[in-house]
């Protein structure tokens, strides 16, 4: 039941402003404990989906719950969610104690605890001032700080390193796995397969609106990185022909190392054959390698492969 | 409704310097103008021209007195108004405040109220600060007293009316949001139409005149109704109340439907 309180259920969620189609039938859910990363390149509908989860947009079709429960028939909704949405979701003439205070207010929230969140996130010195002074970074944390304010069991942060320092960014990742650890819900967005791939242990992965993949972080990257192996050879020509009648797809290899004097060229990249049966192909027919190296695709590139389709702006074809 | 939301909206508009000077703007520029209006008539009471002056004072003294300070002091509750929710809009606090009262309308209701209240409690200052003010550099030459008769509903009507003049503000920023041009239309409600609709020869633009918002409303600060008014004072006062609660209705429905 517990568990169940922390669940995040998106259902066949449907967004469209004006004839453009933000998320569309978006299904998958977010289990408490873990964190979960949202992942999809820039305008894919990671802060929309965040809107719409959170009631701040109206969805055109479909639904998201909370503990099965739509975010407005929460009755103190920031003692349950926290969210970190756009970060400049603040007046900047108001500072960044009072900011805090009329939410506590809201919610019942005694006033003490916004002492407490202000020093969680390390503003306490800077709590009297204008919170349109600050800089990008105090304005997340002033952002984490107001998320933080119902201590709530489920966390939503959009883009929640944004404009952060690498100690800053390396704070917020500890911050929300020792949240996880807790038995919260922590549901991330990024843009940046790097970062998650350190910071989630479950990955939802959309494009334009739609889902592409849900499973775990490590299911994720070993099923999306495509393999290739780099063959050095004198008789190229030859383990060409054995390599393709295998079934493997042979490129020539770009890049700087060139002939190293031994006429083997830049080397080939083979896909679709693993190394050692590379290895075995050439051992039995008697050819000689100089280099048999298995390669991952960089993360980054699996995740652009993988979205290539659906970014925005990418294939826009002027008339 | 939830007190905490009461707390919360009272925090909100005293913590941003616009909202407490647009207060300040409007009781000092209110004071000073009556004051000053009522000095002139005062020191000029013997020239030719300020006859007309002294016939006011006997039929409409409260309609003289908060005639000039009124007429602009009320801008800056128009203003006021508009801040209180636009302002949120413009600056994108409106999504921490939606994200913590989700169903919205408990969010505009406070707001409404505190904001009222606010407005409420500033006019009456002013408005009796005004009144015995003026009716004191005017006394070696005519004597008005809450006791006269229409003078204490003008001058509660007075109240009552730049009360309800801040939530009608209120309702067409959260029409609207967009800042500037709320409040233009607001001005614009207030200032310039009401004149523009006299220019339209013939009685229907006259009835269209008396029913405008804020002519309508305006009316309820006067001692007694005028021969050209198309309404009585309370008449008035309903149809500015009705103006205020339609758009208040809209201003609710819309806020709930839209995306924040």
């Amino acid at each position: 039941m517990a568990e169940a309180a922390g669940r995040i259920e998106v259902r066949d969620l449907t967004k469209r402003y004006g004839d453009k189609t933000a998320v569309d039938h978006l299904s998958f859910a977010v289990e408490p404990g873990v964190v979960t990363g949202f992942l999809g390149p820039n305008g894919a509908g990671k802060s929309t989906t965040m809107r719409l989860i959170t009631g701040l947009d109206r969805p055109n079709g479909g639904a998201a719950t909370i503990g099965g429960r739509a975010y407005d028939e929460l009755a103190k909704p920031l003692t349950v969610v926290g969210a970190l949405l756009e970060a400049r979701s603040l007046h900047p003439g108001r500072s960044a104690r009072n900011h805090l205070l009329f939410l506590a207010q809201t919610q019942g929230i005694p006033a003490k605890r916004v002492d407490e969140v202000l020093d969680l996130v390390g503003l306490r010195e800077v709590a009297g001032k204008r919170a349109g002074g600050f800089s990008l970074g105090m304005t997340q944390r002033l952002g984490i700080a107001a998320a933080m304010l119902g201590d709530p069991r489920v966390l939503l942060l959009d883009e929640p390193s944004n404009g952060l320092d690498p100690e800053g960014i390396r704070w917020v990742r500890n911050f929300m796995r020792q949240l996880a650890s807790e038995g919260r819900t922590i549901f991330v967005s990024s843009h940046l397969m790097s970062e998650m791939a350190v910071t989630a242990d479950h990955l939802v992965v959309i494009g334009r609106g739609r889902l592409i993949a849900d499973s775990s972080t490590q299911e994720f990257i070993q099923r999306s990185s495509e393999r290739s192996v780099l063959v050095r050879s004198p008789d190229r020509v030859r383990l060409r022909e054995l390599i393709t009648s295998e079934g493997g797809t042979v490129q020539d290899a770009v890049g700087a190392d060139g002939d190293g004097g031994d006429g083997d060229g830049a080397g080939m990249v083979v896909t679709g054959l693993a190394a050692p049966r590379i290895g075995e192909l050439a051992a039995s027919a008697g050819l000689v390698l100089h280099e048999l190296t298995p390669r991952l695709a960089s993360l980054e590139e699996a995740f652009m492969e993988l979205t290539a389709d659906s970014v925005e702006y990418g294939d826009r074809s002027p008339r | 409704m939830n007190p905490g939301l009461l707390a919360a909206e009272w925090t909100k508009i005293r913590s941003v310097r616009s909202t407490v000077w647009s207060l300040i703007a409007f009781v000092v520029v209110a004071i000073g103008f009556s004051t000053l209006v009522a000095a002139v008539i005062n020191n000029n009471w013997d020239q030719p021209g300020n006859h007309p002056n002294h016939v006011t004072l006997v039929t409409d003294p409260t309609g003289l007195i908060f005639g000039a300070g009124f007429g602009i002091g009320q801008l800056a509750i128009g203003v006021l108004g508009v801040l209180v929710i636009s302002s949120e809009y413009s600056t994108g606090a409106i999504r921490s405040s939606l994200l913590a009262v989700p169903r919205r309308l408990p969010m505009l209701a406070a707001k409404a109220i505190v904001f009222a209240a606010i407005d409420l409690v500033c006019s009456a200052i002013t408005v009796f600060a005004v009144f015995f003010i003026t009716t004191s550099i005017l006394s070696s030459h005519v004597t008005i007293t809450l006791g006269q008769p229409g003078v204490t509903r003008a001058c509660l009507g007075a109240i009552l009316y730049l009360t309800v003049l801040g939530l009608f503000a209120l309702a067409i920023g959260g029409l609207i949001r967009h800042m500037i041009g709320a409040i233009a239309t607001v001005v614009g409600l207030i200032l310039v139409v009401p004149p523009l609709i006299t220019l339209i020869p013939g009685t229907i633009a006259n009835h269209i005149h008396g029913y405008l918002p804020t002519v309508a409303g305006s009316l309820i600060g006067q001692t007694a109704q005028q021969p050209a008014d198309v309404l009585s004072p309370w008449q008035g006062f309903g149809v500015f109340c009705l103006w205020t609660a339609v758009l208040l209705g809209l201003c609710g429905y819309l806020l709930v439907r839209r995306d924040a």
